[in-house]
């Protein structure tokens, strides 16, 4: 079933900047879809515009059902923590934002910490935690209002491999377990092949949808997985498109 | 190390205030020339009546003009930050107000305001209130736009956005720009009592000062500048320690770490 559909949408901005060129795609409910490019193709642009942060120029956002947009979650590129805030005030943020009682929103964000491994750590500021572990408040955050849809704009860039590797083992097993809707924007070949269920190719900017590719090895994919032959098949795959798209 | 921040500075202080002496006795200086530290604390301990209320009117001018500027420096940055078009329109007008030397428009504020007092305090706001505007409207402004961007995907209004989000991240900046303005408030209230030059009961330092260079009583003047130090000293510490208790928790400034 279709959550969202993304109809021949293109994005020009104030400047004159082309950030996109008629880009189509659907992201079916449940999914884990990646969306690959390199660097300034537009890929964070789309996220905000699926988000409804900003306008498409041309073309249209469908959601499939009237009820619209409904709760999002959105992770962004830093933790993009208030440091004037507790790691569980900064989980419980969208709550309040929607107007949830305090005692409702702090019960929730608790919860929320506890999912992503962060338990007992409720009072702490973030500039006591390490990258991964804002990392992991921020992702809490984003799950805290039980969004159907979760936009993550390379979330884990930033962080060193040891750290990616057992956040994209712990964003999985979250998906999983949640049945969540993920599109999640990356330069990485590597991380796109090992969480994805589908990845969506783009070229350079302006960005345009330039191939499909099915990751159809089943989850729950495992450590090993990331060392065996068919990961590779799959990472060489992925990168050839890639490379297509960047010589279009 | 803390040790040695206390000490090292009172260390030094009290060698010099000796070799003051020391020269002040050996040269023979007469003290309406050069008085010696001891009697600058004698003197201040034999005029305290005279110097005390004018100590206290300073410092009521000083901390009035401090509170008005946050006030309206602040209430400013927020009105500004909230409208493109306040701010086009006003900002350099402050920016005018900012540059034209205190001492210039003072005789004119001093012919428009009814009582000496209003003018000093008029005259103390407009050097105080500059810092407060402009950082606080930095701060306003630097907030992250990730962070606006998730206020915008919750729903978050205009106010809901400038409370938890704008204010907060200003702080800082405001804390700043206050520490600056504290310091400033007593200049102007010290400038502008200088250029007043009135005398009578609700005189504040600068009087004194003024009054005892006609006199020639040149360890009262001394007196009086070692209390407008130690106002200015007084005011910077509170203001320092405001800051400290506001941001410890969770600001890069008030972080204490080794590295």
């Amino acid at each position: 079933m279709r959550l969202v559909g993304v109809r021949g949408v293109s994005k020009v901005f104030a400047n004159g900047v082309k950030a996109l060129a008629g880009v189509s795609l659907d992201v079916q409910a449940g999914e884990f879809l990646s969306v690959l490019g390199p660097s300034g193709c537009g890929k964070s642009t789309l996220l905000r515009l699926i988000a409804g942060l900003a306008q498409p120029t041309t073309g249209t956002i469908d959601w499939s059902d009237e009820g619209g947009r409904g709760d999002l979650g959105f992770v962004f590129q830093e933790p993009t923590l208030m440091p004037w805030a507790t790691a569980l005030a900064n989980v419980a943020l969208p709550l309040k934002l929607r107007g949830i009682a305090k005692g409702e929103r702090e019960a929730r964000a608790a919860e929320a910490l506890e999912n992503v491994g962060l338990k007992g750590f409720e009072r702490v500021w973030p500039r006591e935690l390490s990258g991964g572990m804002k990392m992991r408040v921020s992702l809490a955050r984003a799950l805290v209002v039980q969004p159907r849809l979760l936009l993550m704009d390379e979330p884990f860039a930033a962080l060193d491999e040891i750290t990616r590797h057992r956040l994209n083992d712990d964003l999985l097993a979250l998906w999983q377990r949640s049945g969540v809707t993920i599109v999640f924007v990356t330069h990485s070949v590597f991380e796109s092949v090992f969480l994805s269920q589908r990845i969506v190719v783009m070229t350079a900017r302006p960005g345009r949808v330039s191939a499909e590719l099915a990751v159809t090895t089943p989850h729950p994919r495992s450590q090993a997985f990331r060392t065996s032959a068919e990961y590779a098949a799959w990472c060489r795959k992925a990168s050839s498109r890639l490379g297509e798209a960047m010589a279009a | 190390m803390t040790g040695a921040k206390v000490i090292a500075p009172i260390v030094l202080g009290v060698l010099m205030l000796a070799l003051w002496e020391g020269i002040v006795r050996a040269v023979g200086i007469p003290p309406y020339i050069l008085p010696g530290p001891i009697l600058v604390a004698k003197t201040l301990v034999a005029d305290w009546s005279t110097l005390e209320p004018s100590l206290l009117v300073t410092v009521r001018i000083t901390l009035e003009a401090l509170a008005a500027a946050v006030v309206i420096g602040g209430l400013l940055a927020i009105l500004f930050s909230l409208s493109r078009w306040i701010e086009l329109s006003l900002f350099p007008y402050a920016i005018i107000l900012q540059v034209t030397p205190i001492v210039a428009i003072a005789p004119l504020i001093i012919v428009w305001a009814d009582n000496v007092e209003l003018s000093l305090l008029i005259c103390a706001w407009l050097v105080a209130f500059f810092p407060i505007l402009s950082n606080t409207i930095l701060g306003l402004r630097s907030v992250d736009p990730n962070l606006l961007d998730l206020f915008q995907l919750y729903g978050a209004g205009r106010w809901r956005t400038l409370a938890d989000l704008r204010l907060p991240a200003a702080l800082p900046y405001f804390l700043g720009g206050l520490r600056i303005s504290g310091g400033l408030a007593l200049i102007g209230a010290v400038v502008a009592e200088f250029v007043a030059g009135t005398g009578g009961n609700a005189s504040g330092l600068a009087w004194r000062i003024l009054e005892s260079g006609y006199q020639l009583k040149i360890p009262r003047m001394f007196a009086a500048l070692v209390l407008i130090s130690a106002t200015g000293i007084v005011i910077f510490l509170l203001l320092s320690w405001l800051s400290h208790l506001l941001l410890r928790r969770w600001h890069e400034s008030a972080l204490v770490t080794e590295r």
